[in-house]
């Protein structure tokens, strides 16, 4: 009996193919929308995720403010976070800022970062040449130093700055190695910057305490967890005063971010999700006209034993697969729009089951919806008035 | 012999605004099986009405009508479909083929909403156009067939699911003298088979047709002796 509907419903389309094919244009524009928007958004999130990942998902970094007591971490401090669990490894940043000098030339304003080896060790796409600074350079606070990009275009230009020496705020350093160019949209940018042992630095600027400190995770599903311990570890070293340090975790932002850009796609879908309700409304139009037109037809089928129920369901069965027709167009436009919109803009491009059965499950609903009440009205028909209409 | 249509009492009245107009006043009517009966009277008698409540396309305003036993005042729409498909066979005036689908398929059409398979509706469908004479038709389109052709087509369709009753209203009226009289000579076939078959006509000479001849006028019957 469906299956009887079902071909009723297609023959009946495909005899008015014009008019079907306005009637799912609706549909089509709207799923394609839908589709194309949600799909764009959504590889946009995943490049940039994936940008802002690639700057550190797996680090925490805290940030101290201290207390008139106690000022910054020290050594010790650092020991105690890093025996921890799920830490990989503790880099602190120590930097200011002074005036370099390579043979006679000056660089003034340049930053000082104080770093370990675990900073090198997290992320070796760091270095360029030559080698990281080691634990020996910590122990000893040897006078070496990492070059930024910058300062070799500045200062080194044309010469190979390995081995070769740099005055730092008025002492004399070994360059060991050079940094690689970084992106200028991170906000780690190093490229003016000279790196050197933060135990260096500290006695160098002068500096007593650590007032920043990279932890890096093992896992950074447990970030939550080890932000819990760390709090344990630094609380007490601050004896449980208010505002003494912030703990930022780079997952948490990654995170909040998904989540914008989630809800942006909702958005979008919501506002697409109106032209479907307008194609709806005109896959009812077009049932309406249908059943008058087919007035003396309906009639007849009633005449010959057609049920109500039975004339009702032969009607929405169309209104369903015009819309359903439609909708399977739609996806398949909207993953072509997305598809050329991600080769231009240059972000990923992935379609989800989820946002094909999204599509095919909302032109099927709106199928049901705007279909029910013209085919209710044709189920009613009386067949005595319907047959006397030819 | 069995009785398959018992009317009594059957009064039938519309509103128009406030005026009521009865149109079938108290009508008594028994039909047998094998009987091949003529209802006989102008237009404005009432006797679209009676073909109708006949076919159960109606509800009479009081009065009892059983059909094959049925009293069809028990009935919601869904039961009166299948004893439309069931008990009657409908032959219209004006044929009421549907234009785009086959003269098969056509002849069909009732059997899908009885429920029968694909296979036996295509082997009952073409026995009956067989039957009618128009096996050689059977892919025409109604646009492709003659009057008396596309009157035939109907007749198959009315007589596929094996109905009661064959209910013919005006069945001559589309169609010129001579095809009319082809098609009152194949009721008259059908009836010799044993089919009982009520006839709806203006027409006393496709009336006489028919063994029995029931007059209406304003509403009222009175039985015709046949000569």
């Amino acid at each position: 009996m469906l299956l009887e509907s079902i071909k009723m419903s297609y023959e009946n389309i495909v005899r008015n193919k014009l008019r079907s094919f306005l009637t799912m244009l609706g549909i089509v524009i709207g799923v394609a929308s839908i589709i194309a928007l949600i799909t764009i958004v959504q590889g946009a999130t995943n490049s940039i995720s994936d940008q802002v990942t690639e700057l550190g998902a797996n680090k925490i970094t805290v940030n101290v403010m201290g207390t008139p007591l106690k000022q910054g971490l020290n050594q010790e401090d650092m020991l105690n976070i890093s025996e921890e669990e799920n830490i990989k490894g503790v880099s602190p940043t120590i930097s200011g800022k002074t005036g370099i000098i390579y043979e006679g030339k000056l660089m003034e304003n340049v930053t000082v970062q104080g770093k370990n080896d675990v900073y090198f060790n997290m992320d070796t796409s760091l270095l360029k040449t030559g080698r990281p600074i080691n634990i020996l350079d910590l122990n000893s606070k040897n006078q070496v130093v990492i070059i930024g990009s910058d300062i070799i275009k500045e200062l080194y230009y044309g010469v190979d700055p390995i081995g070769k020496d740099l005055v730092i705020n008025g002492t004399s350093y070994t360059v060991i190695g050079t940094l690689n160019p970084s992106s200028g949209f991170s906000m780690g940018s190093n490229n003016e910057s000279v790196i050197i042992p933060y135990t260096t630095a500290m006695r160098s600027l002068g500096v007593k305490d650590i007032s920043s400190l990279d932890v890096f995770l093992e896992d950074t599903a447990l970030a939550d967890d080890t932000v819990t311990d760390l709090k344990g570890v630094l609380n007490p070293a601050f004896n449980y005063k208010d505002n003494a340090y912030t703990i930022f975790n780079m997952g948490d932002m990654i995170e909040s971010f998904e989540s914008m850009m989630s809800m942006m796609s909702l958005l979008l879908a919501g506002i697409a999700a109106i032209s479907l309700v307008v194609g709806g409304i005109g896959i009812m139009n077009m049932m309406l006209v249908s059943i008058t037109e087919r007035t003396m037809e309906i009639g007849l089928r009633k005449a010959l034993g057609a049920t109500p129920k039975r004339i009702q369901l032969q009607f929405v069965i169309e209104s369903i697969f015009l819309s359903l027709v439609g909708g399977l167009i739609g996806l398949v436009l909207g993953g072509l729009i997305a598809y050329t919109a991600a080769a231009l803009i240059g972000i990923g491009f992935s379609l989800s089951i989820a946002t094909i059965l999204l599509a095919v499950g909302f032109s099927g609903l709106v199928g049901i919806v705007f279909g029910y009440m013209p085919a209710r009205k044709a189920s009613q028909l009386n067949p005595i008035d319907a047959l006397r209409s030819l | 012999m069995a009785e398959v249509l018992n009317m009594q009492n059957i009064s039938k009245s519309y509103y128009m605004g406030e005026e009521e107009l009865e149109v079938l006043s108290k009508v008594n009517l028994t039909v047998n099986s094998g009987e091949f009966l003529s209802l006989l009277g102008p237009s404005g008698s009432g006797k679209s009405t009676m073909m109708n409540i006949i076919g159960c396309l109606d509800m009479p305003t009081s009065g009892k009508y059983l059909l094959s036993g049925n009293d069809i005042e028990d009935l919601d729409e869904t039961e009166l479909a299948f004893i439309r498909n069931k008990e009657i066979g409908f032959v219209f005036q004006s044929f009421q083929l549907l234009p785009r689908l086959s003269a098969l398929q056509n002849v069909e059409l009732p059997l899908i909403y009885a429920g029968v398979s694909s296979a036996e509706r295509k082997e009952r469908s073409l026995n009956m156009l067989d039957r009618v004479g128009l096996v050689d038709k059977t892919k025409n389109l109604p646009t492709q067939l003659s009057g008396g052709q596309q009157q035939r087509v109907a007749i198959a369709r009315a007589l596929v699911t094996e109905p009661t009753i064959l209910l013919a209203d005006e069945p001559t009226g589309a169609l010129d003298q001579k095809t009319g009289a082809q098609v009152m000579e194949l009721f008259e076939e059908l009836n010799h088979d044993g089919r009982t078959i009520i006839m709806i006509t203006h027409d006393i000479g496709i009336a006489r047709h028919a063994k029995r001849v029931v007059n209406i006028l304003d509403g009222h019957l009175s039985e015709q002796e046949v000569q």
